[in-house]
């Protein structure tokens, strides 16, 4: 069943700078990255804080976009896109999982992993379909109808990423994903993030701090003052 | 390049029917935009509802000042009616009063009237009135009122009937004796339910005897009609004004004449008897109650809209609190609209979301609104003595203006929250 990462990136960072301000007081986050990621290839990022890797996660994630440089989605000039087409490829092909979870409250379990198929204009059955299938995959099935406040941080985390999953997206953007979690649920949650990738075939690309964390990856990228410092590949085979 | 452009496109063309970063506005995406601001009023319940108090106070202050006011010009014109149709009134001056100045107009004389009768064709009715003012004594109760001198004609002018007793013989309006007929408000106040009729009243110093009691008319453009005491006109004149001069003609038209031709001729003599030369303004002036129908009914009318007005300003400002709760609400929600964008909300979407959610709030304080203007109108039409008339217009109206509002008011924070940028909104605290 595994699917081992393919030739072909499915992400291609080159020359990407990022540049905060202007003048005198302009901070240049990224000062030129090239990264390629492989399809199906589970990544983390690492690196001190300032280093850029969430300025680089930003802009993998489509949320933000580079000063120069080039970024290339599945062979697309993202950098050439606006905000609304930027979206709609977020929609389409990226999931989200973030370290406080982001789950809008007082919504049941269910609601919000429906969210993105609301968005993509799904009807009520396929939305529930999805949903708890999602959630099946998950372990949560049987809390569809809690809301995040009635759930540990565990359990929300692991909604969280149905949500991120519902949509059967190319690539998971995990920020930090187990930095509100103990040791014992953080094991869970990479475990089920390893299965996503390995499973599912999703690309996925996680910040941690924690080498732990970092050792569930395949290729670990190290992030420094804005470069890419250093690549770890083959971690875990 | 591993996966040409065009080569993606074709295939997502292919399997989705579209191509996934090009949206237009669809059905659809309304049809999402309209449950996601369900899902977010229903989340915030007290709050949703705090938020339509304002409209829901002012289009029920609009619909039940407007209802009512209907009410009110609905009862004026059908109380107007009832003092009878083609009923002309004659009097002195010009218009309403005597008001202008120089000298003041003469009344009119018994021969007046007389000329009235005898020379003037299609009249049914014509009486004469003088009119007074006095407080009756009955035992010991009293009763502040107004005195009409007049004959057994003004009944039938008015088409006002004797709930007891009877009205004026002949004889007694020949030699205006001490006799009198009360309205149903003064004998309710003198009498308070015992038969009035045979007992002796004192009215300005004199005494009369009861003869009959009117049935009750109720509120007229003129106030209460109930609250009088006629008499016969010659005794009005002997006692309380102390001339012959007569202050009003009232005529009622045979139903078989035009009112206005009657009202033509009616000016015609009057000029005639009054030696006016050709060109002189008249000194006097012809009312056709219809006229006074439309002169009252337009005053109730101005009211209405003034009132409504000054409701519609607690509409406006239900708006601005819809603005208002609706920023608080975009601020404290930016970390949800920053999870919206991420997942892959377009910025159009989110604004449409707060958008219809303000539409929807507004919609729903409407119709609650409109709900409450019914059950007040309905309680309060009665004890106003007006009709309880239900406008589709008005309350169509009301809603249409109520859901603008929601378009208006919940344009700006909807923008402002399309315009968060995803990452500092997900930072958000």
């Amino acid at each position: 069943m595994a699917t081992p990462p393919s030739g072909d990136p499915i992400i291609s960072l080159r020359g990407v700078t990022k540049v905060y301000g202007s003048g005198p007081t302009a901070f240049q986050a990224l000062k030129g990255i090239d990264l390629d990621i492989a399809q199906g290839d589970f990544v983390a990022v690492m690196g001190p804080s300032g280093s850029g890797k969430s300025t680089t996660m930003n802009i993998l994630g489509c949320l933000d976009v580079p000063s120069a440089g080039e970024f290339l989605f599945k062979g697309r000039h993202v950098e050439r896109l606006d905000r609304d087409q930027r979206a709609l490829l977020r929609r389409r092909y990226f999931g989200f999982v973030f370290q406080g979870f982001n789950l809008l409250s007082r919504t049941t379990a269910l609601e919000n992993v429906e969210l993105p198929l609301l968005y993509r204009g799904e009807d009520k059955k396929t939305r529930y379909d999805s949903g708890m299938a999602a959630l099946d995959k998950v372990g949560l099935k049987d809390w569809w109808d809690h809301t995040p406040a009635e759930l540990s941080g565990g359990q929300q985390q692991r909604v969280a990423i149905a949500r991120a999953i519902v949509t059967q997206p190319d690539v998971l953007l995990a920020d930090e994903p187990t930095g509100n979690l103990d040791s014992e649920r953080s094991v869970e949650i990479m475990e089920l993030l390893t299965d996503l990738n390995r499973n599912s075939g999703i690309t996925v690309l996680m910040v941690t701090h924690e080498p732990d964390m970092a050792a569930f990856a395949r290729t670990i990228v190290h992030f420094k003052d804005g470069v890419v410092e250093s690549i770890e590949q083959g971690v875990k085979a | 390049m591993p996966i040409a452009w065009e080569e993606d496109q074709e295939m997502e063309s292919r399997s989705r029917g579209n191509d996934e970063i090009r949206q237009s506005w669809s059905l659809k995406m309304l049809g999402t935009t309209v449950i996601l601001a369900f899902r977010a009023i229903n989340r915030h319940k007290l709050r949703s509802f705090l938020t339509t108090l304002g409209i829901i106070i002012g289009v029920a202050a609009v619909v039940t000042m407007v209802t009512l006011g209907n009410g009110a010009t609905a009862a004026v014109r059908q109380q107007i009616s009832s003092l009878g149709a083609n009923v002309l009134q004659l009097r002195p001056g010009q218009g309403f009063g005597r008001g202008g100045g120089g000298p003041r107009p003469p009344d009119f004389k018994p021969a007046d009237l007389t000329a009235i009768e005898n020379q003037l064709t299609g009249v049914r009715a014509v009486a004469p009135m003088v009119q007074s003012s006095g407080t009756a004594i009955y035992e010991g109760s009293n009763w502040s009122t107004t005195v009409y001198g007049t004959t057994a004609a003004y009944f039938e002018v008015q088409s006002w009937k004797a709930d007891t007793g009877r009205l004026f013989m002949p004889e007694e309006e020949e030699a205006g004796k001490p006799v009198c007929i009360i309205g149903n408000t003064v004998r309710t106040n003198l009498f308070q339910g015992n038969d009035p009729v045979g007992k002796r009243i004192r009215i300005k110093g004199v005494s009369c005897q009861v003869v009959g009691a009117l049935a009750t008319r109720g509120q007229g453009g003129f106030g209460d009609q109930d609250d009088v005491v006629v008499m016969p006109i010659k005794f009005v004149q002997r006692r309380f004004t102390g001339d012959r001069d007569i202050s009003q003609i009232m005529v009622a038209v045979d139903d078989a004449y035009d009112t206005s031709t009657v009202q033509t001729s009616l000016e015609e003599l009057m000029r005639e008897r009054r030696k006016m030369k050709p060109g002189a303004e008249d000194n006097f002036n012809v009312f056709d109650t219809k006229q006074i129908s439309d002169t009252l009914t337009g005053t109730t009318t101005i009211l209405t809209q003034i009132v409504a007005a000054v409701a519609a300003i607690s509409l406006l400002v239900g708006g601005i609190g819809i603005m208002n709760i609706m920023l608080v609400s975009v601020t404290e929600r930016t970390r949800e609209i920053g999870i919206r964008l991420a997942i892959g909300a377009v910025a159009r979407e989110v604004l449409m979301q707060f958008l219809v959610e303000a539409i929807v709030l507004s919609c729903l304080g409407g119709l609650i609104g409109l709900l409450l203007a019914l059950i007040a109108s309905v309680a309060i039409a009665p004890l106003m003595q007006v009709p309880f008339i239900f406008d589709v217009k008005v309350n169509l109206i009301a809603f249409l203006f109520s859901a603008a509002i929601g378009v208006v008011f919940g344009y700006f924070p909807a923008r402002r929250a399309a315009a968060l940028n995803p990452i500092d909104a997900l930072r958000h605290e």
